[in-house]
């Protein structure tokens, strides 16, 4: 088993995400299957293969445009979606 | 009758038989009539009425001057933005949110004067094959309203299934176009990676997203196409490349010396028991008509079939975990309010929201992601699965060296009833959904287009697909062999 409680707690806390108790063990079973299904990749020999990291043709990766500013979002709209928030900034709980 | 092609839309505009105000008309009298197929998440009546009076009033005054895509009444799949519009990728924690801008494909069909009508019903993030996983509830299948329409574009396929709209946009990353298409019987393509933009798309997984359009024939989903594609510098994956004449796409005949088309076709999908009998019949069919018609057909394996899903779920799920790590409850979507009382730290407000705002699908596969993507497990899976990844590019590559065409079965069976396979209740195998795309998700693990158009149906009366996938940028040569297939 690849994930045991400890380790799905820790993968939680990274992913910013709690586990609800009930869905606790539940979980544990479906990740488990699913990385075992995953291992069958150790079947594939890859020595010396190197990861296709690109899926653009070679000659068209990473194409920028001029470094101008444009297409931006102004305050008040950028405030609309903020669940939180007053005139000019959104508002988070107090941190420090 | 609704409409099912847009040439006899236009036949019908420029002879004044209907109006764009009368299509629209209809298309609401249907959405409301079909309501319990669940198909939109979101109705734009007022808007598309007032959209095609202005477009009528733009036809009396010049019919020559008129869009591309004049008349065209077009549904949204819920992962697109369109500036003040609803956008919540079928998800809890986006519930309120408005788009602060539109999508580069989108504003390009409204730039030829497309008509959009709605948005539509989804899986949750566009993650799953049967849209039970949306936060607005199942999508249900016009052929049989106990089944699922497949996924994740659910809803848009249905919506062009029952005739709510002629077309709609969706989305796929691993078969979210085609598969729904082929349990729907309807057209859905999905493009070379980087053909058209992803600008204002909702990021799942960010080298496999494909935008694609979903349509009654193949002639509509080229017209779509050729409207949407293109370089956009709000894109950096996006190709430069010319965009083709999609819809004027043909094929030489062999009467007129044309070269006979050269199609591999699967082994797997005629011979497989994990296809359904009716389908493996199906697709035979299919490969006889191509024989009797004086094309070359031949079988071809893939050593590395049974490694395209493994792949496909270790590297999705890795860059979703990291596309949606920006669903935090800060700026934007659903915050937790902490217990009455309760002092809340940041990190605790982050999880929280999340948690409360994801459902269970996306939460497995954030899991999955952060598992594969973490220092210790990095190597072991991400890697390894971007080097299998390049391995398959290469074997698909070959087959290509001798064919112009891959033929498959577009999936291993037809629409199944709701519940069947996403009851996480009962003794089900959590990955007997992830198999429905089994034929679909080489193309987008390679980066590869494919199509699926209508291939009969099974002995249920339900729709079969089938799909052919093409090398890099040849679309054009996809089209126009999916047209001859499909006036078959």
């Amino acid at each position: 088993m690849k994930v045991d409680t400890e380790t799905l707690y820790k993968i939680a806390h990274l992913a910013r995400l709690k586990v609800p108790p009930e869905e606790e063990g539940q979980l544990l079973n479906s990740l488990n299957s699913v990385l075992d299904w995953m291992e069958q990749l150790n079947e594939v020999d890859t020595t010396g293969i190197e990861p296709l990291t690109h899926m653009s043709a070679l000659d068209e990766v990473d194409i920028l445009r001029d470094d101008v500013v444009k297409n931006q979002l102004p305050r008040t709209q950028a405030l609309v979606n903020a669940p939180v928030h007053d005139e000019q900034f959104i508002k988070v709980t107090k941190v420090l | 009758m609704p409409y099912r092609s847009f040439r006899s839309v236009q036949a019908d505009l420029a002879n004044g038989t209907t109006t764009c105000r009368g299509l629209v008309d209809d298309y609401l009298t249907r959405i409301a009539e079909n309501a319990h197929l669940n198909a939109f998440t979101e109705v734009y009546a007022d808007e598309a009425r007032q959209r095609a009076d202005e477009l009528d009033g733009r036809r009396a005054e010049n019919p020559v001057r008129i869009g591309r895509l004049h008349g065209m009444v077009i549904g949204l799949k819920d992962v697109l933005s369109h500036a003040g519009h609803g956008l919540q990728a079928g998800s809890h924690i986006l519930s309120g949110f408005t788009a602060q801008f539109t999508a580069t494909a989108v504003e390009r069909l409204l730039a030829e004067d497309a008509i959009i009508i709605g948005r539509q019903n989804c899986d949750e993030f566009a993650m799953g094959s049967s849209n039970e996983s949306s936060a607005f509830g199942v999508v249900r299948n016009a052929a049989d309203p106990e089944r699922v329409p497949g996924g994740s574009s659910g809803g848009s396929a249905v919506a062009v299934q029952a005739g709510l709209c002629l077309a709609s946009i969706g989305s796929d990353t691993g078969g979210s176009v085609r598969q729904p298409a082929a349990f729907c019987g309807v057209v859905g393509l999905k493009p070379t990676y980087g053909r058209i933009s992803r600008w204002g798309l909702v990021a799942y997984a960010s080298s496999f997203d494909c935008i694609g359009p979903i349509a009654n024939t193949p002639a509509d989903v080229a017209l779509l196409l050729e409207v949407m594609a293109g370089a956009d510098e709000f894109d950096s994956t996006v190709s430069t490349r010319p965009v083709a004449a999609y819809s004027q796409a043909t094929l030489p005949s062999l009467a007129s010396g044309g070269r006979p088309v050269r199609v591999a076709y699967l082994i797997d999908g005629v011979e497989s028991e994990g296809v359904s009998p009716d389908i493996r019949r199906a697709t035979q069919g299919a490969i006889d008509r191509l024989l009797a018609a004086g094309h070359v057909v031949e079988p071809v394996s893939l050593s590395l079939l049974k490694y395209l899903l493994p792949t496909y779920y270790i590297l999705t799920t890795a860059e979703a975990s990291s596309n949606l790590s920006r669903f935090d409850g800060v700026r934007y979507g659903h915050r937790a309010q902490p217990a009455s009382g309760a002092q809340t730290d940041l990190v605790e407000m982050y999880k929280q929201s999340r948690t409360e705002g994801f459902g269970p699908e996306v939460r497995k596969r954030i899991l999955l992601g952060t598992f594969a993507l973490s220092a210790s497990y990095y190597d072991a899976y991400y890697t390894k699965a971007q080097q299998v990844r390049r391995l398959v590019r290469d074997e698909t590559e070959r087959v290509f060296a001798n064919y112009d065409f891959l033929l498959t079965p577009t999936t291993p069976g037809s629409a199944f009833r709701l519940g069947e396979k996403s009851d996480h209740t009962a003794e089900t195998d959590p990955l007997q959904m992830y198999l429905a795309d089994i034929f679909t998700v080489q193309a987008n693990v390679t980066g590869y287009p494919a199509i699926s158009i209508p291939n009969g149906t099974d002995s249920n009366g339900l729709p079969i697909g089938i799909q052919l996938m093409a090398p890099p940028f040849a679309e054009e040569s996809l089209i126009a062999m999916a047209e001859r297939m499909f006036k078959v």
